[in-house]
């Protein structure tokens, strides 16, 4: 029974999703939807923690092999990629790294900025919400 | 042969979870980011479809369940979120000005690469939205006139490379911040990059999971902008 519960309403929220995305125009797939109102539903309490954990965390746990058809899938678009492989391949591993760089040294700047006035003993602003 | 995988639900899925499987037992054994257990899995069921000359839609048959999972899946990544939301409330600056440079990085990069490289607008607004998931990038390289299915064959590359070298390059740079490292995952190589974060750990999975929404949002928002530029 419990799995089934859960994996209903993770099920629905997906499908709620999928309904936004048909109402309104954002370029915004069904799933994005879902994850915000899985997320607001756990923070108004619309949601019980123990009524997805386990089914959530499976899931998730599983999800690398979700992926697995979409990389083989490459193997159809070697055709259409052949031309333009090299530049392609250049600005793919370049991008992870500049990214990976970009958004680690930021974040963990304003991280450890934000350490040091709590040391200092200085008021931290009120957080958004 | 090729007539019993015709016929066969399970064979393609099996073949590409042994792979997987035999993969992590590598990676346990050397230890050694090349030895990826989804790069393993990708490479073992190419060769077996182009050697035993079987289409990619056969295979797809039964594996496109796998892939049907990937929405409920992606929903429930805001668990972990919700988990973490004390550490997402105290830093969320660091959360929204990490993501929004990681955004512009990826647009620049694309943008400065496809100069040198002399590429036409269409193949450059086609990279564009390479480091974001799959659903939201399909859809901005659609919008600025892209070829969609390399926009998909790249994102997806794009993330295989995040998933294998993604712990090499925060080692390298020394990204050690649990939230840093699961942001950077996740903006850079959106959800197989955040599959990758969930092995390292649960703060880093939350926040990779919440960086492929923030992210892709973001890219939508900039890069109707950056397709004016070639």
């Amino acid at each position: 029974m419990k799995y089934i519960k859960q994996f209903l309403i993770i099920l629905v929220i997906s499908f709620a999703g999928e309904l936004c995305k048909y109402i309104l125009p954002f370029p915004i797939p069904a799933s994005i939807y879902g994850m915000a109102i899985m997320f607001t539903g756990l923070m108004t309490g619309l949601v019980k923690l123990e009524d997805v954990r386990h089914t959530g965390k499976f899931l998730i746990e599983i999800m690398p092999i979700m992926f697995i058809p979409a990389g083989v899938g490459l193997v159809t678009s070697w055709g259409i990629l052949r031309p333009v492989f090299v530049p392609v391949c250049v600005i793919t591993v370049v991008t992870v790294i500049t990214v990976m760089i970009a958004t680690g040294k930021v974040s963990q700047g304003i991280i450890r900025w934000e350490q040091k006035k709590i040391e200092k003993g200085e008021v931290i602003d009120e957080p958004l919400f | 042969m090729s007539h019993f995988f015709e016929d066969s639900m399970f064979a393609g899925v099996t073949l590409s979870l042994v792979a997987y499987f035999i993969g992590t037992l590598l990676k346990r054994k050397f230890k050694l980011g090349i030895f990826n257990p989804l790069l393993i899995s990708i490479i073992v069921s190419i060769i077996v479809l182009l050697v035993g000359k079987v289409d990619y839609e056969i295979y797809n048959e039964g594996a496109k369940y796998l892939s049907w999972l990937l929405t409920p899946a992606t929903v429930c990544l805001a668990i972990p979120l919700y988990e973490q939301r004390d550490l997402l409330k105290k830093n969320y600056k660091a959360v929204l000005f990490g993501l929004f440079s990681g955004v512009l990085t990826s647009l620049c990069t694309v943008f400065v690469l496809s100069l040198m490289m002399g590429l036409s607008h269409e193949e450059y607004v086609t990279l564009l939205p390479k480091s974001i998931t799959t659903a939201i990038g399909m859809g901005v390289s659609e919008e600025l006139g892209g070829y969609v299915v390399i926009t998909v064959a790249v994102i997806i590359v794009t993330g295989v490379i995040g998933n294998i070298f993604g712990e090499l390059i925060c080692k390298i740079f020394r990204i050690i911040e649990p939230i840093s490292k699961g942001l950077a995952f996740g903006s850079a190589a959106h959800a197989i990059g955040t599959a990758k974060a969930i092995e390292i750990g649960e703060v880093e999975g939350a926040m990779s999971g919440l960086a492929i929404a923030v992210s892709g949002i973001m890219t939508v928002l900039f890069a109707s902008v950056f397709a004016n530029f070639i």
